[in-house]
């Protein structure tokens, strides 16, 4: 059958009474949804929606000076333009701008008040520590500097088990 | 086990034998952690992201987290198994699309799933049948325990646990529910509800998670907010008031439906059931919209004769990857939906 409107097929039948009179309506999805008798279900990609989240939330464009993490080189700005960081010490490094991020995120809050690891974890200095002796490991062999990188293997596996 | 063994019935959490089965067709619980001393993916090189996958597998197996369970390097594996694993909400879709190293380790009776170099080291999940989103939480919390024991996470008592996106800092923790509103879409009432949801900070997806179109009237509900709240919070408002008012309206609708236009409820069950039991050809969404109103004549007593947990199978048995592990070969599409008109004729035989 087709819809009461154009030449599409009619995939929403309705039959209403009004004042005792019987209007049958025969539409397809796209004048159901005009007439308000359907609803579109919306599917943006929750990727796009974070970015622009992300992006909308995330303060000011960069200035002159752009804020870099120091152990995992990323900037601020592609953070906002990926919505992921680099590592977890970008929290500590843009922690200004992140927090009304956060805010807007998470209803206001700022501050952690769910689950502890049972274990105490390893501090964040020595987190940070670790991440950026494999940085700097990476590089030693990338340019081939073998002797640096056995060196810093060596710290990092000592840092490892502290 | 082995993943050849998954595609021939569906998980446990979809049995439909759960609490409130015949609105909440599952629950799931879902915990980001990242290892610490690692980079995030966005910047791990290709040696850490080995280095991170192979300690998170052996830490993992080491953890005895489950019986049997079955690690699949998803690098390696073939892009129809990989989409499997999708379609049986083992791994997202951006976990069978990206790149590089990156698997799963999954339990032999698929309630427990750890997603490895995802958007975070580590996502584990506890799929659940019905609403029981308490015992689902509780598996996942032993669960990152014992996981625990063998891994550090990146964690400060300021900001909880830090993951690559800060939508997901703090507990990490998402909760959803799998609803099946059939009412609320025929009484046009479902764009309240997503109106509410959308102030209570929660979002609406499909049956697929992101970016999936809520095919078949499944919604799946799920917090937003994971700072600045306890696990406990979050689920007790869950557990406690978002859900079961959900599950209130969608019955209000229900009801009046039957109240009010029992006619013309009926012909769209029994129409649906007749294309299904009679269709030589179906497309995958037309199935899931006919399955829709199917699974509601169950759930009212409009139909007796074919159990639930048959029309939740047939959610998951008739999708592509499915049909075609079923099959044993790759089909075109019109070959999947004589497939899929066949198979679902049988199942229905009663």
């Amino acid at each position: 059958m087709k819809c009461d409107h154009c030449d599409n097929l009619a995939t929403v039948h309705l039959i209403e009474i009004k004042g005792g009179k019987k209007i049958e309506k025969h539409l397809c999805e796209e004048h159901a949804i005009k007439e308000g008798v359907a609803v579109k279900v919306q599917s943006a990609p929750i990727n796009d929606l974070l970015e622009k989240f992300v992006l909308k939330h995330s303060g000011p464009e960069a200035t002159d000076e752009p804020l870099l993490c120091p152990s995992c080189d990323t900037t601020y700005d592609q953070f906002r333009k990926n919505g992921v960081l680099g590592c977890p010490d970008c929290y500590s490094t843009f922690a200004e701008p992140l927090k009304h991020l956060l805010e807007r995120a998470h209803e206001g809050a700022s501050k952690h008040f769910g689950k502890v690891p049972q274990r105490a974890g390893i501090d964040e200095i020595r987190q940070q520590r670790l991440i950026r002796l494999r940085r700097d490991l990476e590089d030693a062999v990338t340019q081939e500097q073998y002797e640096r990188a056995a060196q810093i293997r060596d710290e990092l596996e000592e840092a490892e088990i502290d | 086990m082995s993943l050849g063994d998954l595609p021939k019935h569906a998980g446990t959490w979809l049995s439909g034998e759960g609490p409130q089965g015949d609105v909440v067709l599952s629950s799931r619980v879902r915990l980001a952690r990242n290892i610490a001393g690692f980079p995030f993916l966005s910047t791990a090189t290709e040696s850490q992201r080995n280095e991170l996958l192979s300690l998170a597998q052996k830490r993992i197996l080491d953890a005895n987290l489950a019986q049997d369970m079955l690690w699949i390097d998803l690098a390696d594996s073939p892009k129809l198994d990989r989409q499997l694993l999708v379609e049986r909400h083992l791994i997202s879709r951006q976990h069978c699309h990206s790149d590089g190293p990156r698997g799963v380790a999954v339990s032999a009776d698929e309630s427990l799933a750890i997603m490895v170099n995802e958007e975070d080291h580590l996502r584990l999940q506890i799929l659940r049948s019905g609403m029981q989103l308490e015992d689902a939480y509780k598996q996942a919390d032993q669960d990152d325990d014992k996981l625990e024991r063998h891994v550090d996470y990146a964690y400060t008592s300021q900001l909880g646990y830090l993951t690559a996106c800060p939508t997901n800092i703090g507990t990490g923790i998402r909760v959803s529910v799998m609803l099946h509103l059939p009412g609320l879409k025929l009484t046009g009432e479902i764009e309240k509800l997503k109106n509410a949801a959308k102030d209570m900070h929660l979002a609406i997806r499909g049956f697929y998670g992101e970016g999936s179109d809520a095919v078949g009237d499944l919604f799946q509900v799920s917090n937003q907010t994971t700072l600045g709240k306890t696990e406990k919070q979050l689920l007790d408002d869950f557990q406690d008031t978002i859900i079961p008012q959900m599950i209130e309206y969608e019955i209000k609708s229900r009801n009046a439906l039957l109240e009010h236009r029992p006619t013309v409820l009926d012909d769209k069950i029994f129409r649906a059931l007749g294309a299904l039991s009679n269709a030589r050809l179906l497309g995958k969404e037309e199935t899931l919209y006919l399955l829709s109103y199917v699974r509601l004549g169950v759930s009212l007593k409009r139909i007796d004769d074919i159990p639930m947990h048959t029309l939740n199978e047939l959610y998951l048995l008739t999708q592509p990857a499915h049909l075609q592990k079923i099959a044993g070969e790759r089909l075109s599409g019109p070959q999947r939906r004589e497939l899929r008109a066949n198979f679902v004729r049988q199942h229905l035989k009663v």
